[in-house]
């Protein structure tokens, strides 16, 4: 009858710190909707100035790859080194890279 | 009185200071862990009020008085806070009802505070608080929603919530021959003027819970002159025992 915390839907929180330019993941909590997802948000994860922006998504939204298919998505990336910028050579003018 | 306004200054900052004690009771009990932390902050809030109004209160009254003096060491006959915020803190649904039922009334006089330019000094510390408290006055309205429209046991729990408290809310408006003392000097408006507005403000959001705005016929008094409901001793005993134990204790 009485609805349990276990109940409310997990919420993955985004953070834009003063600095930053992009929000980060910094954590998750539970909310029963999005306005107190956002407000929880904003309770747990900015007590100590450390943003100026909030995001919250469901994480149910997310679509995450899965640790088992690890070799199957990064492995092929191992030996493919020309990827890299690292075979140019750089003008002596070029002071910072 | 004293002569200056450090007495009804004290109006402000112990409804602050007691409320904050009373609220971080919840620390580590609150129903979930986001919760817990949210009525925590409040309560922080709360107290960082009280302390700038304590300061003033002190450095007005001209005793030598600081904001720890005033916290620790006067008994309860000397404080001045509504009786509605010493109330203990119930169940959930009860604390939240007196948060809501205060919050919105701080708001006001806050607002008011913030915009007088009679005291500069009050105004910079309302101005602060209006922020805060525009916060735990959105926080608790939408806690109220939702235990109002939410399910059956939680509209009646938070019904029987406010109705209980609703006797405790008269306080808030009246003066006890004080207005004169800031309505003179354009600091605050009488504070009757407050009710209507609180009264719509209210309403409008138990409205939105699907719950009964509470008729009053009587309503309690006696906080603001001192007198206390028995709870007030026992919160002060606890908030008070450390700093009188040890009166030269540091960090």
């Amino acid at each position: 009858m009485s609805r349990k915390h276990g109940d409310w839907p997990l919420w993955e929180v985004f953070i834009r710190s003063r600095q930053g330019l992009s929000h980060k993941h910094v954590g998750s909590l539970h909310a029963a909707d999005e306005a107190m997802a956002l407000e929880n948000a904003r309770d747990v994860y900015t007590r100590r100035m450390e943003g100026l922006s909030i995001w919250v998504v469901p994480a149910s939204a997310i679509t995450a790859s899965s640790p088992s298919e690890k070799d199957v998505m990064f492995d092929p990336a191992n030996d493919k080194v020309y990827r890299h910028p690292t075979f140019y050579n750089l003008p002596d003018e070029i002071k910072n890279m | 009185m004293e002569g200056n306004n450090s007495s009804w200054l004290l109006w402000l900052a112990d409804d602050a200071l007691i409320l904050g004690q009373r609220l971080s009771e919840w620390c580590g009990h609150g129903p979930v862990l986001e919760e817990d932390i949210a009525l925590s902050n409040v309560a922080l809030d709360l107290i960082g009020q009280a302390r700038a109004l304590l300061t003033l209160a002190g450095q007005r009254e001209a005793k030598g008085r600081d904001e720890d003096q005033l916290a620790f060491f006067r008994t309860d006959r000397a404080f001045r806070n509504l009786l509605l915020v010493e109330l203990p803190n119930g169940d959930f649904g009860d604390t939240i009802a007196r948060q809501f039922l205060f919050d919105q009334f701080a708001l006001l006089r806050y607002e008011a505070l913030a915009q007088q330019t009679t005291d500069l000094e009050l105004a910079a510390i309302a101005a602060k608080a209006v922020k805060e408290v525009r916060y735990h006055a959105a926080h608790s309205a939408k806690w109220i929603v939702r235990l109002g429209d939410g399910t059956d046991e939680s509209k009646v729990r938070i019904q029987g919530s406010i109705d209980r408290l609703w006797e405790y809310t008269g306080e808030f408006f009246m003066d006890y021959g004080m207005d004169s003392q800031w309505a003179d000097t354009g600091i605050l408006p009488p504070l009757a003027s407050f009710e209507m507005s609180w009264l719509k403000a209210v309403q409008d959001v138990l409205a939105e819970a699907t719950l009964e705005s509470p008729c009053a016929d009587w309503m309690q008094k006696g906080g603001r002159m001192g007198e206390h409901t028995e709870h007030l001793s026992f919160l002060l005993a606890e908030m008070q025992v450390l700093p009188r134990t040890y009166p030269d204790a540091q960090w």
